[in-house]
């Protein structure tokens, strides 16, 4: 019997992502924001998180898709990172799914972009493909602003 | 098993402190022989940590010990006199105890370390009759008596580097010894001028641990003290939430209760900081052995003077600059202070001082360390990181003497010939700067060539709750350090504009007759100001000190002070040199910590020589190159050009040509009530296609000092901002150089040598700011 994944599942302008469950610490909604001036433009803002100060990631800005609409409020999907957590910006939170790894396969070649860095692969659902995000990369921004 | 567990442990935790101790002990000893009560406390801690070890088990730990055991035995009979050989000896001891100790601690067993030959020296020590004065005067004839003294002489050349108390004596009492630190005994004046210029002050020697044995304390986990405080912080945080409730609150009791809270929170976070300081004392205790043993390897002599050992500092802090210090200490001896032979020829003592001080200061703790050595050589240090490739040979040249002390900093350097196993391996200052920089600290150097050098480091006292001044800008707020802090100005409506001057651009307020540098901290941020910068009827400027340089930071709004707890920026965010930190406020909202230095730098106030790179220091080289310059560009003749930079013109005037008189051999006109002397610029600069007269002369007027000069071009053609990529003149006089302007080959004029030409004198009583360097 091949092994199932637990995903933890999220939508980014219409494109359904997700991350493995165990690099999850949590999940909450929308939390305000302190801005970094002089910050990567990827980097959206500060977030208290019960005390402690995390950063937050925008992944529409990171994957380079389009700006997410003024009035839509993203919601935190916070990450375990070496450095501690760190929050992604997703539009919608979808479900916890067991995934069967076969049903992987690596980005092709031709992608070319961002995207290549930072999306390891698909895994091949019923009726939509799940793009499997990089954690590691993702969070790996140069402090340059961009 | 595990109550002989926790036995061992304890036994290990006891014996490192005791070996410490007798580290201490020793040395001290060295100094003075004679001292029964110490002889006997070395003695005592030698005999219980080999019964200990006898008890636990440790049979090499007890053979060795109960050797040296012997050895201290004699010695506190008076059976043996204490030599440098015999201080060695037990030193190597102490060392080898504490391997078999580092070994018990992580495995268990003692090891498969050999120390028949230690224990071969300490025995042959035991046995050999040494050369004791007093039974030589007693016993021996005359002739044994000259054998003796030979062996002494023999011996004195052998060990002649560090002090040599027991060699002094000798030598008081008689054997012609040519000894030149004959003058410093333990008990010498301490105003003896064969002494270096810092006073031996016997407290230096003393030991602070002598006291306050029986003073009550107890061991506690450093891990348990780090969540004490990790939970006065939150406590900390928790308490200024509270404290915004109660500004809407009416009900009085809840007031007050809260106040109780506040008094409480802000006691107990003074003393839980407080059971983490520790006097840096700790650290320095080590350092008399580690010059003591450098010394004598490197056949030099050191003394060491400490003030200030009582400094507290908190662990975090003492446990980040223990190697750094450590290592410049080592610096010092091995590089800084000469052998010798040579500090004698250059008319200094034969003994170099090594002189660590420490106080607080402005919420800071200071630490500077001096030595009478060499300093160092600014021309070698330029050579080495030329070689290196660590700078250019551009850079090279422009770099000032004081900047050079700097270039040592950087990554890959080292001016040793050779790597000796104490330094050279050129990876050393750059990680010291590092790790105290880490911290929040500097590190600055200062030498003065063949007299000495000086490192001082400041490092901010408080880590994790310090009391911030919160400002807003761009609608968000911002928290500065009040360490930095050091007054509030605000203009309001005409002073507004009145009081910011600008000096070629870059507004400066005047506080108190001094000029003060203005940063706006939106530029710096580069977010849009809030209200309209038309519209500005207050200015708020915050006066800042960063390094030594003050500057004035203007912000939207001032709120409150507070104190917040500081906390650290990740890993994606460290790179931004203008925050330190983060903080939670009252409201739970995230604030940005300013870090002033960082801002400072940011902006340019201070200057390259602060710099924490040479990197950064090439990159500004750069940026100045690539400053934009507004000039005012104008013709001479049908095809000549020329430009003037913008800061030196005043006025812009056409004068009708009749206007024009002569008065004391040169052409003027009458300008405002003055008499202003006109230069024709196309005559000055040998144009040979001047236009023929006009009616009317466009003239550049100059002002300064209240004078005017006028200078007349043929016609002006426009005022540029560009870059200057300038090719310096070597023929005319008057022009400092030429450049490509809006595709046009023009020359810049030299303004102020053109002006000299005609009145020499007339900027020897000038106040006007110096032009800037093209």
């Amino acid at each position: 019997m091949s092994a199932s994944l637990q995903y933890c599942t999220f939508f980014l302008d219409g494109l359904f992502f997700g991350v493995e469950v165990q690099n999850v610490q949590e999940v909450i909604c929308y939390q305000e924001m302190t801005r970094i001036p002089l910050a990567s433009r990827a980097v959206q803002g500060l977030i208290n998180l019960r005390g402690q100060i995390v950063a937050a990631i925008d992944l529409r800005h990171r994957l380079e898709l389009r700006s997410r609409p003024t009035d839509q409020y993203p919601m935190n999907v916070v990450v375990r990172t070496e450095e501690g957590p760190i929050s992604l910006l997703v539009d919608e939170i979808g479900d916890v799914l067991e995934i069967d790894e076969n049903l992987f396969e690596r980005s092709p070649e031709t992608l070319k972009g961002v995207a290549r860095n930072l999306i390891r692969g698909a895994f091949k659902l019923k009726d939509q493909l799940l793009l499997a995000l990089d954690i590691e990369q993702t969070v790996n921004i140069s402090t340059h602003p961009n | 098993m595990s109550e002989l567990d926790g036995i061992i442990s304890e036994f290990l935790v006891e014996s490192y402190e005791n070996l410490d101790q007798l580290d201490r002990d020793l040395v001290t000893l060295e100094k003075d022989p004679r001292n029964p009560q110490r002889l006997a406390s070395i003695f005592r801690t030698i005999h219980t940590i080999k019964g200990t070890c006898g008890f636990l088990g440790f049979s090499k730990l007890e053979s060795v010990t109960h050797v040296g055991e012997n050895l201290l035995s004699r010695l506190r009979d008076g059976l043996l006199f204490l030599n440098p050989e015999i201080t060695s000896a037990l030193l190597a001891l102490m060392d080898a105890v504490r391997e078999m100790l580092t070994r018990i601690e992580s495995t268990g067993q003692e090891g498969d370390g050999n120390y028949a030959q230690l224990i071969a020296t300490l025995t042959r020590l035991q046995e050999a009759p040494q050369i004791l004065l007093a039974e030589v005067e007693e016993n021996l004839s005359l002739r044994d008596q000259a054998l003796a003294e030979q062996v002494q002489i023999s011996e004195m050349a052998d060990e002649s580097t560090v002090v040599n108390p027991s060699g002094l004596l000798q030598a008081d009492e008689g054997l012609p010894c040519n000894q030149q630190q004959a003058d410093l005994t333990p008990h010498a004046e301490p105003n003896s001028e064969s002494v270096t210029s810092f006073s031996q002050s016997p407290k230096a020697t003393q030991d602070t641990t002598s006291t306050g044995v029986c003073e009550s304390s107890i061991r506690v986990d450093v891990r348990l003290l780090d969540k004490l405080m990790n939970l006065v912080g939150e406590l900390v945080l928790a308490r200024n939430q509270i404290l915004q409730f109660t500004s809407s609150q009416k009900d009085t009791a809840f007031i007050s209760t809260s106040q109780r809270l506040n008094l409480i929170t802000t006691e107990l976070q003074e003393s839980v900081m407080k059971t983490r300081m520790q006097p840096i004392g700790n650290i320095w205790n080590r350092f008399p052995r580690v010059v003591r043993d450098l010394a004598t390897s490197c056949r030099k002599q050191v003394r060491i003077e400490m003030e200030g050992k009582e400094t507290e500092l908190d662990k975090t802090i003492i446990e980040a600059i223990k190697d750094p210090l450590t290592h410049i200490v080592r610096n010092s001896v091995d590089h800084g202070i000469e052998p010798p032979e040579v500090r004698l020829a250059k008319g200094k003592p034969a003994e170099g001082c090594l002189y660590l001080r420490a106080y607080h200061e402005g919420g800071q703790v200071n630490i500077e360390i001096t030595d009478d050595g060499a300093g160092i050589n600014a021309e070698n240090v330029k050579r080495k990181a030329l070689e290196r490739g660590l700078i250019t040979r551009d850079q090279a040249e422009r770099l000032s003497d004081r900047d050079c002390m700097h270039l040592i900093f950087l990554p890959g350097f080292s001016t040793a010939e050779s790597v000796t196993n104490v330094s050279g391996r050129g990876v050393g200052m750059d990680v010291v700067k590092t790790n105290i920089e880490r911290i929040g600290g500097t590190v600055d150097i200062q030498c003065q060539p063949g007299k000495g050098t000086t490192l001082k480091i400041k490092i901010p006292l408080t880590l994790a709750i310090i009391p911030a001044l919160i400002v807003t800008c761009g609608g968000d707020r911002y928290a500065i350090p009040q360490v930095s802090l050091l007054e509030l100005v605000r203009l309001e409506g005409d002073q507004v504009r009145q009081e910011i001057e600008l000096i070629h651009g870059v507004p400066v307020y005047r506080l108190r007759g001094n000029l003060l540098p203005l940063v706006y901290l939106n530029k710096e941020l580069q977010v849009e100001n809030h209200r309209h910068e038309c519209v500005v009827d207050a200015l708020n400027i915050v006066v800042l000190q960063a390094d030594d340089r003050q500057f004035g930071l203007i912000v939207e709004g001032i709120c409150d002070t507070e104190e917040i707890v500081v906390k650290p920026l990740g890993k994606l965010l460290k790179g931004i040199m203008v925050f330190a930190g983060a903080t939670i406020m009252g409201d739970g909202r995230v604030a940005l910590i300013l870090d002033v230095l960082g801002i400072a730098q940011h902006a340019g106030v201070v200057s390259e020589v602060r710099d924490r790179s040479l990197s950064e220091l090439a990159a500004k080289i750069q940026d100045r190159q690539n400053t934009i310059h507004t000039l005012l560009l104008a013709g001479l003749g049908l095809t000549g050009r020329i430009a003037i930079p913008l800061s030196f013109v005043a006025r812009l005037e056409e004068i009708p040509t009749s206007c024009v008189e002569v008065a004391d051999g040169q052409e003027v006109v009458q300008f405002r009530g003055q008499i202003m002397p006109l230069i024709r610029l196309s005559q000055l600069l040998q144009c040979n296609d001047a236009i023929a007269d006009q009616d009317k002369l466009q003239v550049v007027v100059y002002t300064a000092n209240g004078r005017s000069f006028g200078l007349v071009a043929d016609h002006i053609i426009d005022i540029v901002e560009t870059t200057l990529d300038l090719k310096p003149s070597t023929r005319q006089h008057g022009i400092l150089g030429s450049a490509i302007i809006q595709q046009r080959v023009t020359d810049l004029l030299d303004i102020q040598g053109i002006i000299r030409t005609f009145d020499p004198g007339f900027f020897d009583t000038c106040d006007v700011a110096a032009p800037n360097h093209v």
